[in-house]
């Protein structure tokens, strides 16, 4: 049995307020498991079931190939996220996580951009991949395709920088990060 | 040897004893090693009740129980057996067919993605990918079911898999890098406790399921006698404390004692152990015992401030914990005298608020004398299952625990349908002890063909159904806060509950006569084998006291 409720409806603010909605910095997460079937859906599933949404996610392998790395960008107070790192601590095959720290962490995304770029466009295009250091990849008559590297702020910078032009399609990694070393800088 | 006749070495070297299944097509190969493997098997007569009675094996015995089924369907019927051992951190290992590997996610006959559907409600599940990973992969499931924060574990096994010809040798390590359940409590934070309760003048000792699943309940004695303390248990943990002790205060929670709850709401620090704070015990969260400070003693990290911040949490096995939390208690130099007060509070609430219920003049049975007349006829000496609702709120209040693992029920997932099946497999596991199940006319209709596996294995338990024609909780909550909509809660008069039981070849027993009713049940219980005896209550009878949902603990009504 649930909540008794009553005959009364709930009214849509009611529920609203009742769900609680989070806010609070961004978290990334970097976590190391096994590289094993089905880890993927354990971790994520473990997010979906908690209420968490991820907003990112990237998964690769490390320099143990029986271990991969998992980066995860979540919004969220920090009570719950302390929660789901229990609650992640508690999949089998979960080695290690950490809650890296904004301050001590690098953390890169990569984007690819196809932009219309004919005729007289194409100089400005080109102009501001310089300026981003991005890298044109392809070209055709009618378009080319960028690709850019940096943090998630320079790729949202030029995105904005080249939407007018005509943003025909575009792909994102998402955030992977890494902690940066300790007393060596 | 083939896969399946290594899985057999694998079980016996776990010490299994007994497992729970029915066989198909995926597990064919598995059903041949059992042919004359030499461990016993009960054929259930559906994949849920062998899952319940792997959990009630588990839960009396202490032991992993182990339930096998066929893929698809076989796997599906699983699904709530397994959540309710999942919810209630019960040691179970589930063993599934799956198809041939090569018709793997081909939608091939009787073809489930187990492992898919089963992944939000296990501790953690394998699937078989290379038959030399069978015997090692057993025994980690073994290994995690029953270590840590117990729980479920799924071993899905592919059909060719099993048949694979393999050199077996018995495994020795266990290749779990991830999984190192913390058992052993930090000292600082154990003194810090054992400060607190000393310097506590309204303290609470508040204990759940993990200290049965712990087998700590003589330590948990340990602590509450080691002052005055007061104590309570969840429905989970009822019998970690003895129910006859005059420092019990009785269950907390929804349908727990007032005393219990309003001393919870009152108490200036709270030592949780082995209890996880859920909803049913606070009640409305943000008013939950708003002086109290709290100790959480649990294994699992993450039940530590999940629900209400911890300001001392103590990680680790509750039977490692508690004997030192005693022994940094009794270094301390302790005001006896200080409690008093608080037991001054404490008594004034059992002299005004008792349990009880008005008893009718005539021959009717209320339900709250139902279980004081098993209480009395039993002795209070069996293992008692029940299912869920009603009956089983009023058999965790007026059937007094006093030791652990006596008290065998559904309580995380509420699963109609546990009772009967979990009866049989705790009798299995004990059997010189008394087993009984008290059933609701509605749940025990939810895996009443277990009984024609009771009565072909000779496995004698004897089943009460206190049957009012109701589905009774639902009514109740209907009554008191749908204005008395009865939407579908009227059961009507069948199946006739005695009938049913001679078909299955059991005893079938009616009591409706107050002044009898002791009497008729001590001969049910003298009766050999299986035994239904379908007691006619008041229909419409409702369990108090209770918090309303969602409401804090001093809302109490009834």
């Amino acid at each position: 049995m649930g909540e008794p409720g009553t005959k009364e409806p709930l009214s849509l603010e009611e529920l609203e307020a009742a769900g609680g909605i989070r806010t609070g910095r961004k978290h990334v997460l970097s976590i190391l498991a096994e590289n094993k079937p089905g880890v993927l859906s354990r971790i994520a599933g473990l997010f979906a079931r908690r209420g968490f949404n991820i907003d990112t996610l990237t998964v690769g392998p490390t320099d143990d190939p029986a271990i991969s790395r998992f980066t995860l960008t979540v919004d969220g107070a920090l009570h719950p996220i302390d929660q789901v790192t229990k609650q992640l601590h508690k999949l089998v095959n979960v080695l290690k996580i950490r809650d890296l720290e904004p301050d001590e962490t690098l953390a890169r995304d990569l984007a690819l951009f196809k932009v219309a770029a004919d005729g007289a466009a194409r100089g400005e295009v080109m102009q501001i991949v310089d300026i981003f250091r991005a890298k044109i990849v392809d070209v055709t008559k009618r378009s080319v395709v960028v690709e850019v590297t940096g943090t998630k702020e320079k790729i949202d910078a030029f995105e904005q920088m080249i939407r007018p032009f005509g943003l025909i399609e575009m792909a994102r990694t998402g955030e992977i990060a890494i902690a940066r070393g300790r007393g060596e800088t | 040897m083939r896969a399946v006749d290594a899985l057999i070495e694998c079980l016996k070297a776990e010490g299994v004893e007994v497992v729970f299944g029915l066989p198909g097509g995926a597990n064919l190969p598995t059903y041949d090693a059992f042919y004359d493997g030499g461990i016993k098997h009960v054929l259930v007569r559906h994949e849920q009740g062998g899952g319940h009675a792997a959990e009630g094996y588990a839960k009396a015995t202490g032991k992993v129980g182990v339930a096998l089924g066929t893929s698809g369907p076989g796997a599906t019927n699983l699904v709530t057996a397994i959540t309710d051992a999942m919810m209630d951190s019960v040691p179970t290992v589930f063993l599934t067919g799956q198809v041939r590997t090569e018709l793997l996610g081909t939608d091939g006959f009787q073809e489930a993605d187990t492992i898919g559907i089963t992944m939000p409600i296990v501790k953690h599940s394998f699937m078989i990918q290379h038959p030399l990973e069978l015997p090692r992969t057993l025994h980690e499931a073994f290994h995690i079911a029953r270590s840590g924060r117990p729980g479920p574990v799924v071993v899905d096994i592919p059909q060719d898999l099993s048949r694979a010809d393999i050199q077996y040798e018995p495994v020795g390590d266990l290749h779990l890098p991830g999984y190192q359940p913390t058992t052993e409590g930090n000292q600082k934070q154990i003194r810090l406790a054992a400060k607190a309760l000393a310097n506590a003048r309204r303290p609470v000792i508040y204990a759940g399921g993990g200290v049965v699943n712990a087998n700590a309940a003589p330590e948990l004695t340990e602590l509450v006698t080691a002052d005055r303390f007061p104590c309570t248990c969840t429905l989970m943990g009822l019998g970690a404390f003895p129910a006859g002790r005059d420092q019990w205060l009785g269950m907390l929670g929804m349908h727990g004692t007032r005393a219990a709850n309003y001393a919870m709401d009152e108490a200036d620090l709270i030592c949780a152990v082995g209890a996880r704070f859920d909803d049913r015990i606070t009640g409305k969260l943000s008013e939950f015992a708003p002086r109290a400070k709290f100790i959480h003693i649990d294994v699992d990290p993450a039940e530590i401030s999940k629900n209400v911040p911890a300001h001392i949490p103590i990680v680790g096995d509750a039977k490692n914990i508690l004997p030192r939390l005693v022994a940094e208690y009794r270094a301390l130099e302790t005001d006896a005298a200080r409690l008093e007060e608080w037991w001054g509070r404490i008594e004034q609430w059992r002299r005004r608020y008792p349990l009880r219920y008005d008893d009718t003049p005539d021959a009717e049975i209320k339900p709250q004398r139902m279980v004081q007349a098993l209480y009395e006829a039993t002795g209070g000496d069996c293992i008692l299952t029940s299912d869920v609702g009603q009956h089983q709120m009023w058999a965790a209040q007026y059937f007094d625990f006093d030791r652990p693992r006596r008290w065998i029920n559904s309580g995380g997932l509420g699963t109609m349908g546990f009772g009967l099946p979990a009866a049989m497999g705790a009798q299995v596991g004990c059997p010189d002890e008394l087993v009984c199940c008290l059933a609701g006319d509605g749940s025990v209709q939810m895996n009443i063909q277990e009984l024609a596996t009771c009565t072909e294995y000779g496995i004698p338990i004897k089943v009460f159904v206190m049957n009012n024609g109701y589905l009774g909780m639902v009514r109740q909550w209907q009554e008191l806060f749908w204005d008395k909509r009865y939407s579908h809660v009227d059961m009507g008069r069948w199946p006739d509950f005695v009938k049913i039981a001679e078909a299955y070849g059991a005893t079938g027993i009616r009591l409706d006569d107050k002044h009898t009713l002791v009497d008729g049940m001590k001969e049910a219980l003298a009766t050999e084998g299986p035994v239904i005896i379908d007691v006619r209550v008041t229909r419409e009878e409702n369990c108090y006291p209770m918090i309303p949902a969602g409401q804090p603990a001093r809302n109490m009504v009834g």
